[in-house]
């Protein structure tokens, strides 16, 4: 019987991420064009005015950066997006919205690197990046999507988790998911959760832009809105003024972390799938986990005890279920399109509880589901 | 007068972090001599500077002020003042934040003619470094990384702003205070990218390598080698050699950005009014 879907739309990844940015409230978008992101520039370009916000095109990728900052103080929410090499521009900019604690989203989509690499080629070769990409320790949190639907999900999570806690929230995608066209139904607004920014409620004259309450987060005085305060990428205490005092410096950076770890349950997201059981276990993220669900469905059909496990968060890093697979698991196989980024911190958590195996290519190519069922048999063997 | 501007100060910030003869102060009073005189409202007003000695004078004002990082403060000026357009912004800069690491930004800030005041700390070097030489630096003056004399030709900052497509550039120094702050004035009204250069003295860094002992020398030396634009027209090439123009150097009229953006998203509105892609059947 046919019936009419609402909003059932053939979709690309890299749309998708841009609707869920809209849909989330973004209003500004600052960027400079890179394959295969570009289209994200193109669509905000085209939506934004339609819906009263701003997209400009910067000169280069830090200036992409450094304006979606200057607009999120000023009270806009607000998105890039790049690819590797810009990614590396942006670093700069990431660290100072990190330690001024400035709302914002980047979205990476993935390709081939190191340098110039395969500009149209996939990879997964960022992970790291994404996480201590700009200097010092700062705190993070990325997300990754493994559809076109997960794009749109996400990109609506990362830009209420950048306003919750007040921080760059990497989206970190990759080529494939970027452009994959699939068909998808999007929520209608009503369904989508959407968070704002906490505003302060104190007096002007009360008002200390960086003293946090039980949350770890300060509430926010957009510029303009009668709050005069600074902002620097300095060590700063709670008024935001500069200070070399050891221990107000210590006590900003801790916090910076804290008000991530003491949320976690609200950061992490991951998905499994036939996990219960499992005994060899596949941890998979981004486009690698679509051949990795492939892959584990075969190997049940066979009777082999495998499973899926699938972190959307990849940072911070999901220590309490890794460990968990770790008491439970003989193996796991972490496919990836890099080197074994990602790997290197399962094992760190596993220690030696069960074998880590790697599954990985970086010649441009996706990893086929036969490869990692071959993984599978070999484990079993 | 000292005690007129003290309401733009944040005064529990002070003592300043800058050397004894240094320019910065200086600048820094004309500016807000300037905003006084237009009577800016402190609230509305966002004042981003870079990374430097003189970007260091946003902290000491009691303004929406930030600090961002090297070379960027035109970037994230540019999203405040598309995210607000109403909001006042005025940026600080030095010579080597806004001409090496920040060249690119600069001359794209200006080609675009955002209303952005400009105010430019020209001491000639990396003052918080130590002394390095920038864009800036006169060729064959002496810097830490120029021991034996600079062989680099220098920018004139002005010149690029205007060829850029600035509004309004003007120069002046911190003797001419007088004209520094009206130049700062004008460059506060022009609806556009202004720049206002002000050329100041950092005889810690600059000046006692090149034979000006202290900031008095200086100061002395602007006094001297400074030609106004009005007289500048009636003296030879050779007359002008080593001397700095002051004056309002360039003017003209173009769109402002933000007023084209506001432009293009009512027109936008009105021709499609948020159409979105169309369900498709299943």
């Amino acid at each position: 019987m046919s019936r009419v879907v609402e909003l059932a739309r053939l979709m690309q990844g890299n749309e998708a991420a841009a609707e869920g940015a809209l849909a989330a409230g973004v209003r500004f978008f600052a960027g400079y064009p890179i394959t295969p992101s570009t289209e994200l520039a193109e669509i905000m370009a085209e939506r934004l005015p339609r819906l009263g916000g701003k997209f400009i095109q910067m000169e280069d990728e830090m200036a992409s950066m450094a304006a979606i900052i200057g607009a999120s103080l000023a009270g806009v929410k607000s998105l890039t997006a790049t690819s590797g090499p810009g990614f590396s521009l942006m670093q700069e900019n990431i660290g100072f919205a990190a330690m001024a604690e400035v709302p914002c989203v980047i979205v990476n989509v993935q390709r081939s690197g190191p340098s110039t690499g395969m500009p149209t080629a996939p990879a997964q070769g960022d992970v790291m990046q994404a996480r201590w990409g700009t200097h010092g320790d700062h705190p993070v949190i990325a997300l990754c999507p493994s559809s076109v639907r997960e794009a749109y999900d996400l990109a609506v999570r990362s830009v209420n988790l950048a306003e919750k806690y007040r921080m760059p929230v990497i989206l970190l995608m990759d080529e494939v998911i970027g452009h994959l066209r699939e068909r998808v139904v999007l929520p209608s607004p009503d369904e989508i959760e959407i968070v704002n920014r906490r505003e302060t409620q104190e007096a002007p004259a009360d008002y200390y832009a960086y003293r946090a309450d039980e949350t770890g987060v300060p509430p926010m005085a957009n510029f303009g809105t009668g709050y005069r305060y600074h902002v620097t990428g300095l060590a700063h205490d709670e008024t935001g003024n500069p200070t070399n005092d050891p221990d107000k410096a210590e006590s900003l950076l801790l916090r910076l972390h804290d008000k991530l770890g003491r949320n976690l349950e609200d950061i992490l997201i991951e998905d499994s799938r036939s996990l219960d059981d499992a005994e060899v276990v596949v941890l998979a993220y981004g486009a690698t986990a679509r051949p990795a669900r492939q892959a584990v469905k075969e190997a049940r059909r066979q009777n082999i005890k495998a499973g899926l496990y699938r972190p959307l968060t990849l940072w911070p890093f999901p220590t309490a279920s890794v460990d968990r697979l770790a008491r439970q698991a003989r193996t796991i196989i972490v496919p990836e399109m890099n080197l074994g980024q990602y790997r290197i911190e399962v094992e760190r958590t596993v220690r030696g509880r069960a074998s880590v195996v790697g599954v990985n290519r970086v010649n441009g190519e996706l990893i086929a589901p036969g490869e990692i069922l071959q993984a599978i048999l070999e484990v079993v063997k | 007068m000292m005690e007129e501007l003290e309401r733009y100060l944040r005064m529990d910030r002070f003592p300043h972090m800058w050397c004894p003869g240094c320019g910065n102060g200086i600048v820094l009073g004309c500016m807000l001599r300037a905003i006084k005189k237009l009577d800016l409202e402190q609230d509305r007003t966002v004042i981003v500077g870079g990374i430097g000695c003189s970007s260091r004078a946003v902290g000491y004002l009691d303004f929406n002020t930030l600090h961002t990082t090297h070379g960027r403060a035109l970037a994230y000026a540019t999203g405040i003042k598309l995210a607000r357009p109403e909001l006042n912004v005025i940026v600080v800069s030095g010579d080597g934040d806004l001409t090496a690491i920040g060249g690119n930004h600069f001359i794209h800030a200006a080609r675009r003619n955002i209303d952005l005041t400009l105010v430019l700390f020209n001491n000639s070097i990396y003052g918080m470094t130590g002394g390095q030489y920038s864009p800036l630096t006169p060729a064959g003056k002496k810097a830490t990384t120029a021991p034996y004399g600079t062989i680099e030709t220098g920018f004139d900052a002005s010149e690029l702003a205007g060829a850029a497509g600035a509004t309004f550039v003007g120069r002046g120094t911190t003797y001419h205070t007088e004209l520094l702050t009206g130049l700062i004035v004008k460059g506060i009204q022009n609806k556009g990218f202004s720049l206002v250069e002000a050329i100041t003295a950092c005889p810690t860094a600059f000046g006692r390598r090149n034979k000006m002992k202290s900031g008095t020398e200086m100061l002395l030396w602007q006094k001297e080698n400074a030609v106004h634009i009005n007289r500048a027209g009636r003296l030879s090439p050779e007359e002008l050699d080593g001397k700095i123009v002051i004056g309002e150097l360039h003017r003209h009229e173009a769109p402002e950005y933000t007023e084209l953006y506001d432009k293009l998203i009512l027109n936008v509105r009105q021709e499609t009014d948020g159409a979105s892609i169309k369900p498709m059947k299943v």
